[in-house]
């Protein structure tokens, strides 16, 4: 195997730090998407497209000349009110119809804002230089930006806070209240209309805030959200719903999957990998469920 | 076929064939009206009359494309060289080269993808629902990345097809030959679709739409069934993709051949539009689609996508049954449906 990887084993290291930042961030996207087709029980295609618009958000703040690290305080009360509105014009009209009806519209909604993102911010890949420096271990070897860790530690301080708020407060309970039985949920009182506003919003802001710290720490454009609908899709079916342990090692799983192939197929399959994993995913358990006469649904 | 039937037919046939002559400006586009309803036809196979909502055929589009144009040049020359010299600069067809490789092109073109269509199938035809949605979505994006990444066929800068011979006629000769062609693949796409719906197949497959598990209790092998279904439609895609890299003459791997936001999408919305599960619905739906997106693009040139994305959410919040299934809804009679007129009237009264 002439594969430079296997050459210098210092770079599974690198590798593996990268992919374990990185998975960090898949994981609290896939949460939102989690939480959202667990109460909604709609796919949103549009994941991806809310994620880079928390980025662009990140970005706008600095070319404004303050620090996008800032952002993730700024950009998930910005995207909330876009979920919220987003669900208030859009989404409450499919959200009892039809799955297929459902990942139809939210596609539509992804090429609408990946368009006017285009239109609004150029084509061009851009980045956010957030000017944190970077850290050396094993004697220069292993390059960490700051950036990607602090992206990690402020990801797992808003999924901690996420499960705090889920568990504790009154939305939390009528949010989790409304996943498990619709119907139940209204009878007791529960204004579930409600409840999925403030819950494609909670979405929306976990995706701003994965959004802004993908800015300061990999590039922006456009049209790279749908990989991150299908990294969180395909966390979510691997963990499970509503399992944040899973869903986090999942998704750690998936960053090192990735930065891996990224080392040993090249950038350019990096993407094809991504889905060539869920599809491998969708067969094995398929047939794994066909032996039982089951099938995923 | 009743009077009805043949009066429809023969107006959709004298237009099909006078068309070129009475819109010699609009020849191009009648083309890919053809090439679209194809797309439509064979989407609602699996999508309307099975209920398995792909959102990936455009991996048999991009395929036959690529099969077609890869077996037309690499017949006579050298495929590597073709791609890295940029194509026709270099090498030139002779007329009947360029015949014969456009025939074995178009029929690799149906073979190829019909194969693939049936390996894939028998792993991703047990996901139901949006499983099954999300992976070929996944499928059909991934193919585009792998053709972007492989040398052979010109990676990301894609590949010019073999031009039209020089000993024979212009442009005009071209193109009217790459119009009727493509007429005649609708037709017959139309009356095998049309064929096989009125089998036991199309039975079958509309079980399998209704109830899959009942389908299964009651004997049927659905899988056989639906790999079937998947391969027919893959079989005429991949025909009208190498149509359609032909009439363009360039393939390009995201925004031609596995156009998953474009052409991808297209197919289903034609079909949602016209009305998803009748034979009648695709060719409807995607006469209007056609007609209103070329509005668009000329209207709000630079804004066609966000308009597309627009136009998407309003035809499945509004329109989510189409346009035969609003006029099935309003006069069941004319679909075979046996309407007690009683019935109706009593009903008329109640409200």
């Amino acid at each position: 195997m002439d594969f430079l990887i296997f050459k210098a084993p210092i770079l599974m290291v690198q590798a593996s730090m990268d992919g374990i930042l990185l998975g960090v961030l898949f994981a609290l996207v896939a949460y939102g998407m989690a939480l959202q087709w667990g109460v909604m029980n709609i796919i949103n295609i549009a994941q991806g497209e809310l994620v880079i618009m928390g980025g662009y958000i990140a970005y706008f703040m600095y070319t404004a000349g303050i620090p996008p690290a800032f952002g993730v305080i700024v950009s998930p009360i910005i995207m909330y009110f876009i979920g919220w509105s987003l669900y208030k014009t859009i989404i409450n009209r499919v959200v009892e119809r039809d799955m297929f009806i459902s990942i139809l519209a939210t596609f539509g909604i992804s090429i609408l804002t990946q368009q006017l993102m285009n239109f609004v911010f150029g084509a061009d890949v851009v980045v956010a230089q957030s000017n944190f420096g970077t850290t050396m271990l094993f004697d220069y070897s292993v390059t960490l930006p700051n950036a990607k860790i602090f992206s990690a530690l402020v990801s797992i301080v808003f999924a901690v806070a996420l499960v705090l708020y889920m568990k504790k407060s009154k939305l939390g309970r009528a949010i989790r209240a409304t996943s498990q039985n619709q119907r139940a949920a209204k009878i007791l009182g529960v204004d579930t209309e409600k409840v999925y506003a403030a819950t494609f919003g909670i979405n929306a802001a976990l995706c701003g805030v994965a959004g802004s710290l993908i800015a300061i720490t990999f590039t922006l454009h456009p049209y790279i959200g749908l990989p991150y609908t299908v990294r969180s899709f395909m966390i979510v079916i691997i963990a499970g719903l509503g399992n944040l342990p899973a869903v986090a090692l999942s998704g750690i799983g998936l960053g090192v999957f990735e930065e891996f192939a990224d080392y040993i197929l090249g950038t350019e399959f990096r993407i094809a990998a991504v889905f060539l994993l869920l599809v491998v995913i969708l067969v094995y358990r398929r047939f794994k469920l066909s032996r039982k006469r089951e099938y995923l649904k | 076929m009743s009077k009805k039937n043949i009066i429809i037919y023969s107006l959709i046939l004298v237009f099909g064939l006078s068309a070129p002559f009475l819109f010699p400006a609009y020849k191009l586009q009648i083309s890919i009206l053809w090439v679209l309803t194809i797309l439509a036809l064979t989407w609602d196979i699996q999508g309307g009359q099975m209920g398995y909502n792909s959102f990936g055929n455009i991996l048999f589009f991009g395929v036959g494309m690529y099969v077609c144009s890869s077996v037309q040049i690499g017949m006579f020359f050298p495929l590597s060289e073709w791609t890295a010299s940029g194509g026709e600069k270099t090498f030139l067809h002779t007329t009947s080269q360029y015949f014969q490789g456009f025939t074995y092109g178009l029929i690799f073109a149906g073979i190829v993808p019909a194969i693939v269509a049936a390996l894939i199938g028998y792993g991703i035809l047990g996901l139901r629902g949006h499983y099954f949605a999300i992976c070929t979505l996944g499928i059909g994006i991934a193919a585009g990345e792998i053709a972007g990444g492989i040398e052979l066929i010109g990676a990301g800068q894609g590949m010019t097809v073999p031009p039209w011979p020089k000993g024979i006629g212009g442009t005009e000769l071209r193109s009217q030959f790459f119009y009727y062609l493509c007429f005649l693949t609708v037709c017959v796409t139309f009356f095998v679709i049309r064929l096989i719906y009125q089998t036991r197949f199309g039975l079958v497959i509309n079980a399998i739409r209704d109830n899959e598990d009942k389908a299964e209790a009651m004997g049927i092998h659905t899988m056989r069934y639906k790999i079937i279904g998947w391969v027919v439609s893959a079989f005429f895609l991949g025909i009208a993709g190498g149509l359609m890299g032909n009439m363009i003459g360039y393939i390009e791997p995201t925004e031609i051949a596995f156009a998953g936001s474009t052409y991808g999408v297209f197919m289903v919305l034609m079909a949602i539009l016209g009305g998803k599960g009748t034979l009648w619905g695709p060719v409807i739906g995607a006469a209007v689609f056609h007609v209103f997106k070329e509005g668009f693009w000329t209207f709000f040139l630079g804004w066609q996508y966000v308009a597309l994305g627009a136009l998407i959410i309003v035809i499945v919040i509004f329109f989510p049954e189409g346009i035969l299934g609003w006029f099935r809804e309003k006069y069941p009679e004319n679909f075979g449906e046996v309407v007690d007129e009683v019935d109706r009237t009593a009903q008329v009264e109640l409200t």
